[in-house]
């Protein structure tokens, strides 16, 4: 930028603080271009911007005058006032003198110490007496020189100084001692340029205002102060979903573009829907109080028709099966729980599903809970990304269709299928994906296709129908560079408007 | 899940190189690797392989997968000698009647064999016995006992033994009360007026199962060659399959087996390792997998997974436990087929994608509040009685709520509100900038007569006065088009300042409240600047907008 640019650019604020650089320090910059602090700084800074000064800030002990201080400045030390009365009546006693100084008792006490202690006077029988001559009293004690110097720096200080400090500094109010920091400012060749280069005090436009637009002669014709268009602005924060949410909108486009429908439901269920209706043994480890949030409260179960299938199913099997051969007890499966994954609502579902409404689609977003302690990698409470398909013709490679597909749009490359149990699904498979960083395959979850002994209970018959269930939280965890699940639901603002936006 | 360790010398001596190729082998068998080390690999065993849960049981099904030695492997079975029984008392009927028993002869045990059994028994333990509730195994060394044995349900005092790590003889209660083992599975036993044991011929007492064996007859060491083995529990079936499991875990290790007489009222011969045999069709296969095998190839992929196959139908090996189902099969010629080898498909079908009404619902109103600067939190379902009650002022003894049993943190109810929970977020912000301007859906739990789950919306602003929060009330109701409409109450939620806060109505209907909040609330969350707050019922709004 050439010279010219710069001055143009230059705000009314800079251009009045211009000629009082040389000043040595922002007190003064501030007294003589009736700016306050801040606005000095401000600008300051920007003409560090454009390389006119050089700016250093160093922490520096300041001397100030305190609140009484500033009143002493002004009226003089309450040590003067009795001394001037002295000089008057040479004798006083005690009660007398505090009376016509109309000192306050503290006050008081401090000149009579203060002065004694310079022997310029004497104590005696509850009465004051001036102990030295005019003079000496006309001379400025120590204490009022080093008054009249503040502020001032600690280190330029004299022996003398020292010992006013130290004096005073006892003494309630009167100074007071601050770390700063300081600044240096040093002009720089481009400055000095511009401090000698004659700037004309044109009348440039600031902000436009309604007011200059009103008028055209307020702006036709006129300069526009160029502005420091590169220089940092402060950030500003905008409302916006919570991060999980935005990332569950776009898993819940993926299904729904892929003609899937959605699924919700109630997060507080029975043992029936959320185990027994999927065929899980109630003596099953999941089914202990030790892995999943129980109520204690009972509910009803669903029509008698079906829950006599689905005991039929546990007890002795159905559709060519075994089954689990033991007694199943209606009882267990009313207990109430806090559903550990969203697969009470594909149950509910499909018990709901009518032959005419085949083949469907569906999927669930949906919280599910666990009895966990909580750690960076364990929470008791996340969310799943449900889905089934019920479909005659559908087959395991469409399973596996499905799923890649919904895991590429999520963002993963590369993406495999493993062996794994659930006692719902056969076969089963667990979706494992490459963390390209890590270099590691992670385990997102289970799936597979419902056993008939849950598809003939809830459907009527068999059909084949695709399944899967997996925690969505872990998925999101890199996008957002989160290392802890804690995070996701701790809520700290701060982080939340920092946060980017899910640009998927 | 369980998880177990392979010596690592043992299995690149008998099995082969451990090298990426062989740890992708043991993966897509289904035992995915945990960790490996200079000795061992750790594998995890997926519930429904219990025969998986020792090296032998891990081999035997790994080098049919691996091609080597593909079908069914046959053992061996020497019918009971002399003696070789087990008398059964009817006393034992409701205290754990069954047993299922064998011998196992010319063992040459070594410290890595001994391992091994320890820790069978151990998974089969935590596993299929449900932590020995089910099935409890023991194992002795048959030269320290008489046989034949005698099982039986006995008065806990008339107990006499020295149970294992210990070395004084200890009543049936005393080990219960004392034994470390014993107070660990003590309550399997707690209120049963006998307890069971098993005893030989001499009326040495070999153990009290399912919790302890005797010093003197229950260990088994490098030195013992022949074993004598019970399994007990309720369900006799059961019992045999886990009997088969270490039976043949230990023919592998070169032991002979020999079957026992168990005389409950009819006599019963154990073990019993005749395999079981079920039809597979090749066309469900084909269907369900979406293949195109043919028999020859089904029976190739059978075979590696440890099946016979004839025409149609499947042995399958008495230590499976597993196959309930053709389907069980379907799954293991996957296995062998390859998961790496299916080709993803999506097929054409067409379905109407349809997202939940209250789901959009949800996503417009989001859309509404975040264009007013609001930020959308996303907090627990669960919360703690602190925050939920003592916090809001509110007696936990005067209010009904969802709690829940055994939770391993303190959260331990279910939320009530929403409001609570922004206080708790503007309380943990105090150091963030200001304004807060946040808001939330979500459910929300009650228990009256019956327990309530419902979505609720509720927005804070801090500071904020009524008005402004208000307006935001306002603009919402004309942004969704439902008339909302205010009215003041005599009673009111008592986290408000009375005279600052209303009811909020639709169709006259009362769906929440808005106030200032009270400062002896806000004192309590040590929030210092004023909060105003909205919460909501969203039902009427889902109602009004169907």
């Amino acid at each position: 930028m050439n010279i010219q640019k710069i001055i143009e650019s230059l705000s009314p604020h800079e251009r009045k603080i211009l000629p009082y650089l040389k000043e040595k320090n922002i007190s003064e910059i501030c007294e003589k271009s009736e700016l306050d602090k801040t606005s000095v700084l401000r600008a300051l800074e920007y003409l560090k911007n454009k390389g006119i000064v050089e700016l250093s800030f160093e922490k520096k002990k300041i001397i100030e005058l305190g609140v009484n201080g500033a009143l002493y400045k002004k009226k003089g030390l309450p040590e003067r006032r009795l001394m001037n009365l002295l000089d008057n009546k040479k004798i006083l006693n005690m009660e007398e003198a505090q009376k016509q100084s109309s000192l306050s008792n503290e006050e008081f006490k401090a000149s009579l110490g203060a002065l004694k202690k310079k022997a310029i006077i004497e104590l005696k029988n509850q009465k004051i007496m001036l102990n030295t001559n005019k003079e000496e009293i006309a001379k400025k004690t120590l204490e009022e020189q080093f008054i009249e110097i503040l502020p001032t720096e600690y280190e330029s200080l004299s022996p003398e100084q020292l010992y006013a400090i130290k004096s005073l500094q006892n003494r309630k109010d009167i100074i007071q001692i601050k770390e700063e920091k300081q600044a240096t400012i040093k002009i720089t060749e481009l400055g000095k340029e511009i401090s000698n280069s004659k700037i004309k005090n044109e009348n440039s436009i600031e902000q436009i205002t309604p007011k200059i637009l009103k008028k055209e002669s307020l702006w036709k014709g006129k300069k526009f102060r160029r502005y420091d268009v590169t220089s940092p602005v402060p950030l500003i924060n905008g409302g916006k979903q919570h991060f999980v949410n935005q990332s569950l909108d776009y898993a819940r486009k993926i299904w729904t573009e892929m003609g899937f429908q959605e699924m919700t439901g109630n997060i507080i269920d029975t043992g029936f829907w959320v185990f027994d209706a999927l065929f899980t043994p109630q003596d099953h480890p999941g089914r202990e109080m030790q892995d999943t949030f129980f109520i204690n409260k009972k509910a009803e179960l669903p029509d008698k028709k079906l829950v006599n299938a689905v005991r039929d199913a546990h007890e002795k099997g159905v559709g060519g099966s075994k089954g689990w051969q033991y007694k199943w007890d209606e009882e267990v499966a009313k207990k109430m729980v806090l559903r550990s994954h969203t697969t009470n609502l594909s149950a509910k579902t499909l018990a709901k599903l009518k032959k005419e409404d085949l083949p469907a689609k569906f999927f669930a977003l949906g919280k599910v809970l666990r009895n966990e302690t909580v750690d960076w990698s364990h929470g008791f409470e996340f969310y799943q990304t449900e889905g089934i398909v019920v479909d005659e013709n559908a087959n395991f490679r469409h399973l596996l269709g499905y799923l890649k597909q919904f895991y590429t749009k999520m963002g993963f490359e590369k993406i495999r299928f493993a062996p794994a149990y659930f006692p719902y699904t056969e076969p089963s498979v667990e979706i494992h994906v490459w963390h390209p960083e890590k270099k590691v395959w992670l385990e997102l979850g289970g799936a597979g296709i419902f056993r008939p002994e849950i598809s003939i209970p809830l459907l009527g018959k068999k059909v084949p129908i695709l399944a899967w269930g997996q925690g969505f939280d872990r998925i999101i965890m890199d996008y957002y560079k989160i290392k802890d699940l804690r995070e996701l639901y701790k809520n700290d603002l701060t982080k939340l408007r920092k946060m980017k936006h899910w640009m998927k | 899940m369980a998880n177990i360790n392979l010596n690592k010398k043992q299995f690149e001596k008998e099995i082969g190189k451990l090298d990426e190729k062989m740890k992708d082998r043991i993966a897509m068998l289904g035992t995915p690797i945990e960790k490996i080390d200079a000795n061992e690999i750790q594998i995890e065993v997926f519930p429904n392989r219990p025969d998986l849960l020792s090296y032998q049981g891990f081999k035997r099904a790994f080098l049919p997968f691996l091609g080597r030695v593909t079908g069914l492997k046959n053992y061996k079975i020497n019918k009971p000698e002399k003696n070789y029984k087990i008398i059964v008392d009817s006393s034992l009927k409701n205290v754990r009647p069954y047993t299922a028993c064998a011998i196992v002869k010319n063992l040459r045990l070594d410290s890595t064999k001994i391992k091994e059994l320890v820790e069978i028994q151990e998974k089969l333990h935590i596993t299929i016995g449900r932590k020995r509730k089910r099935i409890a195994i023991g194992l002795y060394p048959l030269e320290k006992i008489k046989l034949p044995i005698i099982y039986k349900a006995v008065e806990p005092d008339k107990i006499k033994f020295i149970p294992l790590e210990s070395n004084k003889e200890m009543s049936g209660l005393q080990i219960l009360q004392r034994h470390s083992t014993g107070k660990e599975y003590a309550h399997l036993l707690a209120g049963k007026a006998k307890f069971p044991i098993f005893m030989d011929a001499d009326k040495n007492i070999l153990s009290m199962p399912p919790i302890i064996n005797s010093q003197l007859t229950g260990r088994v060491t490098e030195k013992t060659k022949d074993i004598f083995v019970e399994c007990s529990g309720f369900d006799f079936e059961l019992l045999n399959k886990c009997l088969n499991i270490i039976v043949t875990n230990l023919a592998d290790m070169g032991g002979r087996i020999y079957q026992m007489e168990i005389k409950y009222k009819n006599k019963k011969i154990t073990p019993n390792l005749m395999s079981e045999k079920i039809k597979i069709s090749l066309e469900n296969t084909n269907k369900l997998l979406g293949l195109n095998l043919n028999e020859k190839q089904l029976k190739q992929l059978l075979e590696k997974m440890g099946y016979g196959y004839n025409k149609g139908t499947v042995e399958i090996p008495s230590w499976r436990m597993d196959i309930l189902h053709e389907v069980d099969l379907i799954e293991d010629v996957a296995i062998a087929y390859g998961y790496e080898n299916f080709v993803p498909e999506i097929p054409e079908i067409s379905t109407i994608g349809q997202e939940d009404l209250r789901e959009i619902i949800k996503r417009k109103i989001s859309e509404i509040l975040t264009g007013l600067n609001i930020l959308e939190v996303s907090n627990y379902h669960l919360t703690n009685k602190r925050d939920q009650f003592a916090k809001m002022g509110l007696q936990e003894k005067h209010e009904n709520f969802v709690e829940i049993e055994g939770s391993k943190t303190d959260f331990t109810i279910l939320r009530k509100n929403l409001t609570h929970y922004l206080l708790k977020i503007l309380s943990e912000n105090i150091d963030s900038e200001y304004p807060q301007r946040i808001f939330e859906t979500g459910k929300v739990f009650g228990k009256n007569k019956e327990i309530t789950e419902e979505e609720n919306l509720a927005v804070a602003i801090s500071p904020g006065n009524f008005t402004e929060v208000k307006q935001i009330l306002g603009y919402l109701s004309k942004m969704i088009g439902l008339k909302i409409e205010v009215e003041e109450k005599e009673e009111f939620p008592q986290h408000f300042i009375g005279g600052r806060t209303t009811s909020i109505k639709i169709d006259n209907k009362e769906i929440g409240f808005i106030g200032e909040i009270h400062p002896k609330i806000l004192k309590n969350w040590r929030i210092k600047m004023p909060v105003t707050i909205f919460e909501i019922r969203l039902k009427e709004i889902f109602k009004g907008l169907k």
